[in-house]
């Protein structure tokens, strides 16, 4: 048996199919993960993602300490609650994580990572974090919902005091404030993985399953990790371990309007190498695929191009289009919208499309 | 806890066999295999006028998750196939006994000796993964 969020119980009552996930028993789905996903693009859905990991960090440094530890520059964050999306670089640019960092206070900022790398993130900025003098914590009491779709906010918003719903709702995009008390939450958050909108919710773990059933009677579908996944996809985000890991740099990730070159004289983590990557160009790239026949495009086929092979990172069935995309690294001369290649599918060579992802966003189709 | 219906014959690799009146036989796959394969977005089923053999692979069901082989239970000519599933291959995961069959078979010898399982001896196979 793997480790259990305080939604594990309900989980089970309500005929999750529970998976491993990274250690994690969570539910893929509770009947049809095509219904849970439409739910997030028509309506709204609820998702457990208390496994990821929450990380304070407090200090008089700790924004000098964040522009050297991450490729994006926490420099952009002004106002207290704005949050930013960042690779966490080694020397030579290989990607330790993707997260999310929060701008809380001067003293203190807030990551979350993802849960399966949370020991090794964990080592590599506590030992980062030494000569800046932060402390770094650890929120395990924390449980964390994603509540995303066109209504979600709505629906969050509807459970609480008039307010904490006021201030929620005035919440600009990747913002986020310590307010929702009155349901056990202690921040809210508009950020998610879906490419809806919606709120990402940490809250105390005994007022977790409470809310979701809150949120389930008021129409919000509970959702498992196959839906976020086709989510993402469909949104173009990138699943670390899948389309990103150590051996890749961000450039080679899709992940290039993630990392603040400028300021030039700003040093941080990886820098030096992805300056000499940026001045001779990166032989790889990652970009969407779009497949025409009836079939469904998988992680790690072969892509075949003019240029050379690439690789399916993450393909699946994509609910929103009827038919299947991909993310895949493929040569960089071949990375350009609509040109021609092939994906060997279950033995056979299929005609496939290249795209720039994401391939829907609020809903719409955008390929 | 799936449905295994006591009236059909099962093969180990989870297809389902249904005995019709006039001789031929229906193949779909099992309660368990469209659980466990989750919500099906592509089937492709074999020719009509194909002749299988017993254990052949001959369509392939595709999920959001994975693609799997659908083996035919036993030998004998595609009479017809399910042209509903192309439009909805849902209807595996709604009613894998019923609307969800994938081809019609003429077998070529006795169902009773093509070493299939009864629901009880499948129940088991399926309950022990």
């Amino acid at each position: 048996m793997g480790l259990k969020t305080p939604l594990f119980d309900l989980h089970v009552a309500l005929g999750g199919h529970m998976v491993d996930f990274g250690g994690w028993d969570l539910p893929v789905n509770y009947g049809s993960q095509i219904e849970e996903h439409q739910a997030v693009r028509r309506s709204a859905g609820v998702f457990d993602v208390s496994h990821m990991c929450v990380i304070d960090l407090v200090g008089a440094r700790v924004r000098e300490f964040l522009r050297y530890l991450l490729a994006n520059d926490v420099a952009r964050l002004r106002l207290p609650g704005k949050a930013l999306y960042s690779c966490m670089l080694r020397v030579d640019a290989g990607i330790l994580d993707d997260l999310i960092v929060y701008f809380l206070d001067d003293q203190h900022f807030r990551l979350v990572v993802n849960a399966g790398t949370r020991d090794q993130d964990l080592a590599w900025i506590r030992q980062q974090a030494v000569a800046f003098e932060v402390a770094v914590t650890e929120r395990k009491e924390l449980a964390m919902l994603a509540v995303q779709g066109p209504e979600a906010r709505a629906q969050l918003a509807a459970l609480l005091s008039a307010d904490e719903a006021a201030a929620a709702l005035q919440l600009g995009v990747f913002s986020g404030a310590a307010i929702g008390g009155s349901c056990g939450a202690h921040f809210i958050a508009r950020t998610g993985y879906t490419g809806e909108d919606g709120f990402e919710v940490m809250l105390d773990a005994a007022a977790a399953a409470s809310l979701w059933t809150r949120l389930n009677e008021r129409g919000v579908q509970s959702c498992g990790l196959g839906a976020r996944d086709t989510l993402r996809l469909e949104a173009g985000m990138n699943l670390y371990g899948s389309d990103m890991n150590e051996n890749f740099h961000p450039l080679e990730s899709g992940l290039t309007w993630t990392v603040a070159f400028e300021p030039r004289e700003r040093n941080f983590i990886g820098r030096s190498k992805l300056d000499a990557v940026l001045e001779y160009g990166s032989e790889r790239a990652l970009t969407g695929l779009l497949l025409d026949d009836r079939a469904i495009m998988r992680a790690h086929q072969r892509v075949l191009t003019s240029a050379g092979i690439g690789e399916i990172t993450s393909g699946s069935f994509a609910p929103s289009l009827g038919r299947s995309v991909a993310l895949a690294r493929v040569p960089t001369a071949v990375a350009l919208p609509g040109t021609q290649v092939q994906v060997e599918v279950r033995g056979k060579a299929l005609p496939a499309r290249v795209v720039r992802p994401p391939f829907v966003r609020h809903g719409k189709v955008l390929v | 806890m799936s449905n295994v219906p006591a009236d059909l014959h099962y093969a180990r690799s989870h297809e389902w066999l249904r005995e019709l009146p006039d001789g031929s036989v229906e193949i779909g796959i099992s309660d368990h295999a469209q659980h466990a394969l989750g919500d099906l977005v592509f089937v492709e089923a074999p020719a009509v006028g194909r002749k299988l053999k017993a254990g052949e692979a001959c369509a392939v069901v595709e999920s959001v998750k994975a693609a799997s082989d659908v083996y035919s239970p036993v030998g004998g000519e595609v009479l017809a196939i399910n042209d509903a599933l192309v439009k909805a291959p849902e209807l595996i995961n709604q009613d894998p006994y019923g609307a969800g069959w994938i081809w019609r078979l003429r077998p070529d010898g006795a169902i009773a000796a093509a070493g299939l399982l009864d629901a009880n001896t499948y129940s088991a196979v399926a309950e022990a993964g």
